[in-house]
């Protein structure tokens, strides 16, 4: 567990406006790390100057241990994946792979022998004569994954590499990058503001919110534990309670539906159902609290069930005191 | 009702196209013409083009118009391509500035611009010629280089550059694989371009030429003050269809550069 990269109090302003605030992170050689947040928080911005396209307008990087501040980007040991991909569109997909190991001037038997290894590992041996226009979306993200694996970088930064690919192709993808990361051993830096994206591939999740970390975890402390309003409601469904100065948050997935007279000793609320939406497999069940006419629950129903939920049933609901998450 | 307001429309562009182009027309037509009279058609004939072959000044001038064309085009596009490299790096302040004294030499009458080349090179007393020939016409040609290669260059983009720094590649390295090939279509475009208008100026040139460096536009004017003879149509028939061929070929260069660069993020 060594740190590979360090971000220590990196700021950066554009024209006296603050979109980083002093910023600090340490990721660890070897791990999946995802920047998490909405847009405009500042993730490419972070991205590209650890790359070295930006400079922070004060604290430093480490690159191993190694101050990188001053090192302009083409000598830096990383690649960045760009998000519209960036291939050269005058060369052929091979061509716009070697051309890292042209620049480094490695010897061609063994940039040859590297082109095959990456060109199998991304599929793309059919395709290595072709030019960038003639390749699909999902063809041409892999080239642009496989110009920068192909360099063996120390970090691989990829600004939501998947973000123009439609769902079934972006699934696909999220898996071969997932194995590729394993088996190379190569450290992600991986940017998205697609959650589900975030927590399936990462080893760590750093949620973003105004160029500040509100939480740094695995996705699983990240989706149970989560430490700030913003993270809870950024992350998957939540249900949020406002008591005097703090407030609860419990999962739909984790709330109770009782009829009007089950067990009332489990009914921590009540009120009345405005909508069911089925879903398949589960059934989202839509709640209006007595006395706050705004609040609405969420709750997870399975569909099996014996009873099937009505819009304007009483109902009252509960759940596990552990279920529930404390926030300030 | 759509129909005949389309008709008429159609009918008004071809009357401006015959508005356009019936005197080249017709000057073409005459160069064919077996007469030395212009006004009545006797058959045809190759006879003029052949003459102007084995006439010695047409000759000359025409030399005289290739050398000055092709060395006015090479350094118009080599300077333009430069200061629109040096242009692009510019803050967008400065940018807009340095734009709009580039674009200027474009619209300033043509009169203007060969009257105060024709006071400069008195001023510090350099002799007419074909130099001074060259040098107007590297003046007016930087602009239009400036325009055509501005354009390929912020067509393209920062990404790709940043792309190749990312993969290790210097900035000279970046900028011989991977920017010059991306504009190279609009360069050659401004050579063609550059070219071709090196080739037909006439009112630039009238003030800065000298002995020796009479072109074909020049050479023209000096013919029609005489009348016009079927050599002159037959000449000038050759200058625009030189012309022609050559805005198309670099139209077509511009063309493909474009194309190239919208194509390359889409998916096929
Ligand atoms: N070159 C720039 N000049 C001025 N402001 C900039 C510049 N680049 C980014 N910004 C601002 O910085 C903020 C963060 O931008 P950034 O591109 O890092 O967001 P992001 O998190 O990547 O968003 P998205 O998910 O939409 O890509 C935005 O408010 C943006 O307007
Ligand atoms: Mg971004």
């Amino acid at each position: 567990m060594k740190t590979i990269i360090h971000l220590q109090n990196v700021e950066k302003q554009f024209a006296d406006q603050v979109v980083i605030p002093p910023f600090s992170l340490e990721i660890i050689g070897g791990e999946f790390l995802t920047l998490l947040g909405p847009s405009g928080c500042g993730k490419t911005t972070l991205l590209r100057m650890i790359a070295g396209f930006e400079q922070p307008s004060s604290g430093e990087i480490f690159l191993d241990g190694k101050p990188i501040k001053d090192v302009p980007a083409y000598k830096r040991d990383m690649n960045l994946v760009f998000q519209h991909y960036a291939l050269f569109p005058h060369m052929s997909v091979e061509d716009n792979i070697l051309f890292g190991l042209k620049m480094k001037k490695v010897p061609s038997a063994e940039q040859k022998r590297r082109l095959d290894e990456v060109l199998t590992l991304t599929h793309l041996t059919e395709l290595r004569k072709r030019k960038p226009a003639q390749l699909s979306g999902g063809q041409q993200q892999r080239v642009a994954i496989a110009r920068a694996v192909i360099n063996n970088p120390k970090v691989l930064l990829l600004d939501e590499p998947l973000g123009a690919l439609d769902y079934q192709l972006r699934k696909n993808l999220q898996l071969e990058l997932k194995n590729l990361q394993k088996n190379l051993g190569i450290t992600f830096i991986y940017v998205t503001h697609d959650q589900e994206e975030a927590m399936s591939m990462s080893d760590r999740i750093a949620v973003m919110n105004r160029g500040v970390i509100e939480q740094l975890g695995t996705p699983q402390e990240i989706y149970l534990r989560p430490s700030s309003l913003f993270v809870a409601k950024f992350i998957g469904e939540n249900n949020i309670f406002s008591q005097e100065n703090s407030h609860l948050a419990v999962r739909p997935e984790k709330i109770k539906v009782y009829k009007k007279d089950a067990n009332p000793e489990l009914h921590q609320k009540t009120g009345e159902i405005v909508d069911v939406v089925f879903l398949g497999s589960l059934q989202k069940v839509f709640i209006r609290l007595d006395g706050s006419e705004e609040t609405i629950v969420l709750a997870h129903e399975n569909s099996e069930a014996t009873h099937a939920w009505q819009a304007g049933e009483r109902v009252g609901i509960g759940w596990a005191l552990q279920d529930e998450v404390k926030l300030p | 009702m759509g129909g005949s307001r389309r008709s008429l429309f159609s009918v008004y562009s071809w009357v401006v196209m015959i508005f356009l182009y019936l005197p080249i027309v017709i000057l073409m037509l005459y160069s064919f013409n077996d007469s030395r009279i212009n006004a009545v058609w006797t058959g045809f004939t190759w006879k003029w083009y052949l003459s102007l072959f084995e006439n010695r000044q047409v000759m000359d001038a025409l030399s005289n118009s290739l050398v000055i064309a092709i060395t006015s085009s090479i350094i118009a596009t080599a300077l333009g391509t430069l200061a629109a490299l040096a242009l692009h790096r510019f803050s967008d302040k400065w940018k807009a500035v340095m734009n709009g004294l580039i674009y200027l030499p474009i619209i300033i009458p043509e009169v203007l611009m060969g009257l105060s080349l024709l006071v400069l090179f008195s001023q510090i007393g350099f002799p007419l010629g074909k130099l001074t020939m060259i040098a107007a016409h590297v003046t007016f040609g930087i602009s239009f280089v400036v325009v055509i290669v501005s354009a390929r260059l912020s067509g393209m983009g920062d990404e790709l550059q940043e792309a190749a720094q990312d993969l290790g590649a210097t900035p000279w390295q970046t900028f011989r694989h991977i920017t010059l090939p991306v504009i190279a279509p609009g360069i050659v475009a401004s050579l063609l371009l550059t070219f071709t208008m090196s080739l037909d100026d006439f009112i630039i040139s009238f003030f800065v030429a000298g002995p020796n460096s009479t072109t074909l536009p020049l050479y023209i004017y000096g013919l029609v003050k005489r009348g016009v003879s079927p050599e002159v149509n037959a000449l000038s028939t050759l200058m625009i269809a030189v012309t022609i061929l050559l805005l198309l070929i670099s139209e077509i260069f511009r063309r493909k550069g474009m194309a190239k660069e919208s194509n390359s993020q889409l998916p096929i």
